[in-house]
């Protein structure tokens, strides 16, 4: 029979907590742990002789040798806890990157900045309930030209610049405007219509600062009981305030298209043009011209509706600063860079 | 069409300080864009000056130029000044223009004093041209030539009605009418309310007699006869000595025409007053009459421009006894031009079939302001004004006598009434017009009105053949009044359906290829033959394309039937400009023809064609599908810290190809392809289910290499429209299985020419449901192989919905798999 002594106690806890408290690195811990909380340390002896201790001191050397033990842990668990947080800090800071240097792993990619104008566009009319109608570029001449009021003597048939397709006796043509896709809609699509036509067209104009034989356009047509030039009007105002904010104007100026009449010229009020506010021309409209309801086998006694068309290219060029048309075609991708996914 | 000031003052009242603005303003308002100022930009002192006395002085280069005493007013210092002149034209005594120091010439063309020949120049005598009177520039202006005589001193700018300007405008093919001074000003009282005197009405008209003229029209177009009216008239006795008057000159000039001779000066001048051509024979070098006819086949014609002309059977002809002497409203003839020595001359104010001038003026590419104006149709009751205003000019300025002889065939039928309901216009443009306002606007414009039941019946005038409903006559109230009145209303659409499938499809297939770092393009989709056979077909089999019959670059003048000849170019720009990094993508429709394209004829426009017909339009157009291509070139990332230059390659165009099939919402599936623009090793061909839908792969390097772009160039081109017609309209989802997870690797031997794709479907196929993924980790070659095997290395992953899984749950679908993989391929387990 031993016994324990509560002062042989406290010089083994002083040694072990100075022990753990002089460890440094997670190494030297390590071999605190082995030396004076494992099994086999000096607490851990003395607590494997509490067998031996007689029954009636059993309790009180219980207790006084957990109490050491406990001790022990704790600073053992305080320093183990401080050590791993200083390690990870330093860790932490041997992992320091300059993030203005980052390698990148992936090109950087943009739309061209037409696609997206025609597109917000668009989104314009769709959000007003109208749909977007699509047609051939290659067309026939008949939906090109007859069915909009242009016949083959027409003098406006022969000022379009037209590209013609062989053998030319068969009728087919680069479409010179996106209006016959407006007569494909009247022809195909129920009344009221109400739909815009985004897309390409071609001309016969040499590429210049200003020309281009390919280009876009964005029309519109609507149809229905009732429509005057007043509805014309206010279409145009809201796609204008909606594009260029609620300072935009509108202004119409008598024109002539076969395919309207009356027919108008649409210019903007650009609030914030290069070089001062001023009226910019941004397309032609009007009413839609009774032949053309006709060839689509409408009654212009009973529908009646308008139509407008702008050039996309010429939209860009004023709305966003763009001085030369080669950067539109040219497909240098740092022109489309600058725009990214927003124009 | 030009218009000077000074000429357009003679019919309406313009403010006395009228600028160019102002008239733009106002011509603008009416329907005439502005196009142009032309100026003639003068200021003085410009004065007449006495040439008093004159020494010739030979110079080292040849020339000999005058010292010249020249008085330049009737008193004071300076009233005789040295004048150095290099003209020799000129006489002691003659009156001249003197251009002071000070004075401002077109051009602008400053004049000061400056010492010149060993003399102080100080001013300058002036010729024609200097003073924008004309092209005549042989020496310098003697003013008795002109039949002037003013005082020395005088201002020479007022004289000779210098300080003019002319505004240019656009005017809109339907009306003809404006291409003169008369339907300008009748345009501007419009704008502006002044009144309009009509410069036809200030033309007395003295019938003409005894000439024979017969209109003999065998063929007409379009059931329209090609001449409808004929006045001719005759002047002789014409003094050939008499200069064109410079008020004339310069009238001509601000318009763009250049004087010739008085008689075409005048003939040319009264075409911009009236707006009716007129054309001048000498009366001497005609044969009998004239008889107006369609040519026949084989006939010639040489024209005043001495050019043989291969006449049509189309081509209306004036004729004497001689045979062709003109081809009407487009060109005269040589035989009976005026030359110097014409004294008396026939006069030919004609009215021709629009359709009949137009093309006779296209077919032979001979565009004049004749022929434009003829096109577009001329008032057909001024041309006996026009006639007999020509004659009072060269009466006037020409020194000729009228004669009795003429003609006054003129043919004219009302044009047809329109019925103008009275609520029409209102209901069109929504404008509540007053009956006066609508009754002003329709008698200002010249149209006779009467009251009809509940409107008007309204007859356009003679030179209106645009009007020919009430939207026309709508229009004139509208434009008149001015669309400032319009109100503005926003119509209800019925309830939209947003975008069509299709439409979204393609909007997010950019958006995805943008965002997965590729640069959107727009290229023109002309191409070469050897593109379209290269890119768009497989094998080099000829297909059909189409050609344009007037392109612009003819070396490429066919319709691309693949984009990517159109990227590759933009590829070869960007790297050209430095720009090495490149991945680039278009969307855009490519034409594929297949058989007969195109409708023999085309039915008439304004009326609805029947169901046969319309489908004959429909089918005659060719297909014209979406495609979505790209091309890849250079590094995905150059050389970073840390990191290489990352190659492009076939990977890079076979990713893009997964982001626009997942974009679209289809499966697609890669196999190896075969493409002669492709690498024989590095094509992959797409496809959805057994459709192949398109290509990705590197393009042949010797295509590459030949386009100025490195060797290793990747691409792919889908067909757009087929990927989206085969997606499903909607996802099926299953349910997502949340058991723990098994997993293990096999390695399968095959020979090198399985694809690894191939495995993994039979391995997927022998397992069963319980593979959830099955994903290609390693492709090995080399030692403990054969020469021709590989060792393919699958990561699988099994799960079961209703348990966890045992590994012998795993093993055994593996083993499975690789059941069916030996069994297809030849695989065994590689230990």
């Amino acid at each position: 029979m031993s016994s324990i002594s509560p002062q042989q106690l406290a010089v083994v806890v002083a040694e072990a907590l100075a022990a753990i408290n002089g460890a440094t690195t997670g190494d030297e811990l390590k071999q605190v742990r082995t030396q004076f909380v494992a099994d086999g340390s000096p607490i851990s002896v003395i607590n494997s002789t509490l067998r031996d201790v007689p029954a009636d001191e059993k309790a009180e050397a219980g207790k006084i040798v957990g109490q050491a033990r406990g001790e022990i842990n704790q600073a053992f668990a305080a320093r183990e806890a401080g050590i791993l947080q200083a390690e990870e800090h330093t860790r932490l800071m041997t992992e320091a990157v300059d993030v203005t240097a980052v390698a990148s792993r992936r090109r950087v990619g943009a739309r061209h900045p037409l696609n997206l104008l025609m597109e917000e566009m668009s989104n314009i009319f769709v959000g007003m309930g109208w749909e977007i109608a699509e047609g051939p570029e290659l067309e026939n001449e008949w939906f090109n030209f007859d069915a909009l009021n242009f016949d083959e003597d027409h003098p406006a048939r022969a000022m379009q610049d037209t590209f013609f397709v062989e053998p030319v006796d068969r009728h087919l043509v680069m479409r010179t405007h996106t209006s016959p896709v407006q007569i494909r809609s009247l022809l195909t699509r129920e009344l009221p219509v109400y739909v815009v036509a985004p897309g390409r067209v071609y001309r016969t104009d040499e590429l210049d600062a200003t020309h281009t034989p390919v280009f876009h356009q964005m029309e519109g047509i609507a149809i229905d009981k009732g429509l005057t030039m007043a509805h014309l009007k206010g279409t145009l105002e809201h796609l204008a305030r909606a594009m260029f904010g609620e300072g935009a104007k509108i202004r119409l100026r008598p024109n002539y298209f076969p395919f309207t009449e009356p027919s108008a010229e649409l210019d903007i009020w650009h609030p914030t043009f290069r070089g001062g506010a001023r009226w910019i021309e941004w397309g032609g409209c009007g009413m839609v011209n009774p032949n053309v309801l006709r060839a689509a086998g409408i009654d212009p006694e009973e529908y009646q509706g308008f139509a407008f068309g702008m050039g996309i290219e010429r939209t860009l060029m004023f709305r966003n600063d763009v001085a030369d048309m080669h950067d539109m075609v040219e497909g240098d991708i740092r022109f489309s860079q600058q725009f990214g996914m927003v124009i | 069409m030009r218009i000077p000031a000074s000429q357009l003052r003679e019919w309406v009242a313009l403010p006395d300080d009228a600028t160019a603005e102002h008239l733009h303003e106002a011509l603008v308002s009416v329907g005439f864009e502005e196009e142009d100022v032309h100026p003639n930009e003068i200021s003085g002192p410009i004065v007449v000056g006495e040439v008093l006395e004159f020494t010739p002085e030979p110079q080292d280069n040849g020339k000999t130029i005058r010292w010249c005493q020249v008085r330049v007013a009737t008193s004071g210092d300076d009233a005789v000044r040295g004048i150095v002149c290099g003209a020799a034209n000129f006489e002691v005594g003659d009156k001249v223009v003197v251009t002071l120091p000070g004075s401002v010439l077109p051009g602008p063309f400053p004049i000061a004093a400056r010492k010149t020949y060993g003399h102080v120049s100080d001013g300058m005598m002036a010729s024609a041209k200097e003073l924008g009177l004309g092209d005549e520039h042989d020496g310098i202006i003697r003013l008795a030539e002109m039949g002037l005589d003013p005082e020395v001193g005088t201002d020479a700018i007022e004289l000779l009605g210098l300080s003019d300007f002319a505004v240019e405008i656009n005017v809109t093919p339907d009306r003809g009418y404006a291409m003169s001074m008369r339907g300008v000003a009748r345009e501007y009282a419009h704008a502006t309310g002044v009144d309009f005197r009509d410069p036809a009405a200030a033309v007395t008209v003295t019938p003409g007699t005894g000439f024979s003229v017969t209109i003999n029209d065998a063929a007409p177009i379009r059931g329209v006869v090609g001449c409808t009216g004929f006045v001719t008239r005759v002047v002789r006795g014409l003094d050939r000595s008499r200069r064109t008057p410079p008020w004339m000159i310069k009238r001509l000039a601000l318009m763009g025409i250049r004087s010739i001779s008085l008689p075409v000066d005048i003939s040319n001048y009264v075409m911009m007053e009236l707006g009716q051509p007129t054309h001048t024979y000498d009366l001497n070098k005609l044969t009998g009459g004239i008889t107006v006819r369609r040519a026949s086949k084989g006939e010639k014609l040489t024209t005043l421009d001495e050019q043989v002309r291969a006449l049509s059977e189309e081509d209306l002809l004036i004729t004497d006894e001689s045979g062709p002497i003109g081809l009407a409203g487009v060109m005269g003839g040589a035989t009976t031009e005026i030359d110097d020595a014409s004294t008396d001359v026939l006069i030919e104010a004609a009215t021709f079939d629009p359709v009949t001038i137009a093309r006779t003026a296209r077919r032979h590419k001979l565009p004049s302001e004749a022929s434009k104006r003829f096109a577009r149709g001329v008032d057909p009751l001024v041309s006996r004004a026009a006639a007999q205003r020509v004659v009072d000019l060269l009466v006037d300025l020409g020194g000729g006598t009228a004669d009795s002889l003429g003609t006054d065939l003129v043919e004219f039928e009302p044009r047809p009434a329109i019925n103008l309901p009275a609520d029409f216009t209102a209901k069109l443009i929504g404008v509540e017009y007053s009956v006066a306002e609508i009754e002003t606007v329709l008698t200002d414009i010249g149209a006779t009105t009467a009251t009809a039941k509940g409107g008007w019946t309204v007859t356009p005038p003679s030179w209106r053949p645009d009007l020919v409903d009430a939207p026309g006559l709508a229009e004139e109230v509208a434009r008149i009044h001015g669309y400032d009145r319009i109100p503005s209303a926003i119509p209800v659409a019925p309830p939209g359906r947003g975008l069509s499938r299709s439409q979204a499809a393609r909007r997010r297939v950019a958006q995805v290829l943008a965002g997965a770092g590729l640069t959107e393009v727009l290229a023109y989709p002309f191409v070469t033959s050897e593109h379209n056979v290269l890119f768009g077909t497989v094998d080099g089999t000829a297909v059909p394309e189409m050609t344009l019959a007037n392109a612009l670059d003819p070396s490429v003048a066919q319709l691309r039937r693949s984009l990517l000849p159109g990227i590759l170019d933009i590829a070869t720009r960007n790297v050209a400009r430095g720009l090495t990094s490149l991945a680039i993508y278009e969307l855009g429709s490519v034409f594929q023809p297949v058989g007969a394209t195109g409708s023999p004829s085309i039915p008439i426009g304004n009326v609805r064609p029947d169901v046969t017909t319309l489908d004959g339009l429909y089918d005659s157009v060719p297909a014209q599908p979406w495609h979505v291509s790209a091309v890849f070139v250079g590094p995905v990332t150059t050389k970073q810290p840390g990191q290489t230059a990352v190659p492009s390659g076939l990977g890079e165009a076979i990713d893009a190809v997964h982001a626009v099939a997942t974009a679209v919402g289809v499966d697609v599936e890669i196999r190896q392809g075969s493409h002669h623009a492709f690498h024989p090793g590095r094509c992959a061909e797409v496809f959805v289910g057994d459709v192949s839908v398109g290509f990705a792969g590197e393009v042949l390097p010797s295509i590459a290499l030949s386009l100025d772009l490195p060797r290793v160039v990747s691409a792919f081109d889908l067909d757009l429209d087929a990927l989206i017609a085969s997606a499903p309209d909607h996802v099926v989802a299953t349910p997502v299985l949340v058991f723990p997870a098994a997993t293990q690797d096999v390695s399968l031997v095959v020979d090198q020419s399985v694809p690894a794709a191939d495995v993994r479907v039979a391995i997927i196929d022998g397992a069963g449901e319980l593979l959830e993924s099955a994903h290609l980790v390693d492709d090995y070659r080399g030692a403990g192989l054969d020469e021709n095997q590989k060792s393919l290395t699958f990561a699988l992953r099994f799960r079961a919905a209703d348990r966890t899984l045992t590994q012998q749950d795993a093993t055994d679908a593996k083993l499975a798999g690789v059941v069916v993989a030996a069994s297809r391929h030849n695989a065994t387990i590689r230990e």
